[in-house]
């Protein structure tokens, strides 16, 4: 007998193309399991609407479900409520901070209108304070790009959303 | 909900989407060339899931929509097509639509129809960073130097006239947008950015109903070349 922690952990070898050190579950983008007879049903949200990491993630989901057996997948996109960095789960935070990103804060400071605000983010590399943002915009749209002024170090930060 | 509705604001998205993507490897700093690609990116996923709603009810597919129709079937407003101009102009114009897409979907997030509720929702926090950073930017150049205020300037004349076709109501439109708080929040920006409010001119309309300039056709010629050369191409 199946069950939703067979897949769940399955799913947790699913990873975010762009930031490989994530899961699916980490990232808080898998919403549900469900099990419909010989079914499994995987319902996701994207993070962002042009999130082009979405096609990777939903092939493979089913590659890996696939890979285990698991031959008549569905995968649902659901866009409500939206996806927020609220969701993504500590050890998530914990291993992007290794990985050199710097993770989410728990309270959103600047998903507001207020013009020209920065946040106050803690440098991943030596844990200062003092840095200082060099776009708002990075890599991926997940991201703002920041520089650390006590080490200098170039730094990605996985904007609250 | 009138599907047309439901094109009309994914072609919003999609046009401008494309429009902002020709700075790809062209904006005049490394991180605004990035900046304004994302909000590409952002546009043309909120485009996609407006085009997939609209597909399941019309029986057809979002690259078919996308892909496949003429500039008479392109139901996006007159701003979303025209050309980039300076970096004064895409900011100008990318504040004007911003500030705008954010009532609208702050609007359509209260909609009874539950699928535009929900991608209005989503749109809505991306379009959040898009009208800030189009607001620090709109003052930055207004309040810089004589020549970013010169380019500004200009870009409020080309531009301003097709600001009154957002809010000129399309047949299939239920509710009409309240202009009130879009207008307010120019006000303030263009304060802050010691830039004049422009008065009353005559407006620009028609692309909300098929009828655009002759700038749309290049983009769908550009846009479209891939699907018209290799029908049902995927990649």
């Amino acid at each position: 007998m199946v069950t939703t922690k067979n897949i769940r952990d399955i799913l947790e070898t699913v990873q975010d193309p762009e930031v490989p050190v994530l899961s699916i579950i980490d990232l808080g983008v898998l919403r549900d399991v469900k099990i419909n007879g010989n079914q499994v049903e995987v319902v996701i949200t994207p993070t962002y609407s042009g999130c082009p990491a979405m096609d990777m993630i939903r092939a493979t989901i089913r590659m890996v479900l696939v890979e285990h057996g698991y031959n008549d997948v569905k995968i649902t996109t659901v866009l409500s409520p939206a996806w927020t960095t609220d969701w993504m789960s500590e050890q998530g935070k914990q291993k992007l901070k290794a990985y050199g990103i710097a993770p989410p804060h728990p309270k959103p400071q600047v998903c507001h209108m207020n013009l020209f605000a920065e946040e106050a983010v803690q440098c991943p590399r030596c844990n200062s304070y003092n840095t200082r943002r060099v776009s708002e915009f990075g890599s991926t749209a997940c991201k703002s790009q920041y520089q650390c002024n006590a080490c200098h170090e170039p730094f990605d930060y996985f904007k609250c959303h | 909900m009138n599907t047309d509705y439901i094109v009309h604001l994914a072609d919003n998205a999609l046009i401008l989407g494309q429009r902002n993507s020709e700075w790809c490897g062209h904006g005049p700093v490394l991180e605004q060339d990035i900046a304004i690609t994302n909000i590409s990116l952002d546009l043309v996923g909120q485009a996609r899931s407006f085009y997939q709603y609209a597909a399941e009810r019309l029986g057809s597919t979002e690259d078919k929509l996308a892909y496949l129709r003429d500039a008479l079937d392109f139901k996006n407003c007159l701003l979303c097509e025209l050309p980039n101009g300076d970096w004064a102009q895409t900011i100008l114009r990318q504040f004007f639509f911003s500030s705008y897409q954010y009532i609208l979907y702050q609007q359509l997030q209260q909609s009874p129809d539950e699928r535009l509720a929900a991608i209005a929702e989503k749109s809505l926090k991306e379009v959040t960073y898009h009208v800030r950073w189009s607001s620090e930017w709109v003052i930055r150049l207004g309040d810089g130097t004589e020549e970013s205020h010169g380019r500004m300037l200009k870009a409020i004349e080309y531009l301003w006239p097709f600001t009154g076709e957002l809010f000129i109501p399309a047949f299939y439109e239920q509710t009409p947008l309240n202009k009130e708080p879009w207008q307010q929040r120019v006000e303030e920006i263009f304060t802050e950015a010691t830039l004049p409010i422009p008065g009353q001119v005559w407006m620009q309309s028609g692309g909300k109903e098929g009828r655009h300039t002759e700038h749309l056709g290049y983009i769908l010629a550009e846009m479209q070349y891939m699907q018209r050369a290799y029908p049902d191409c995927e990649w």
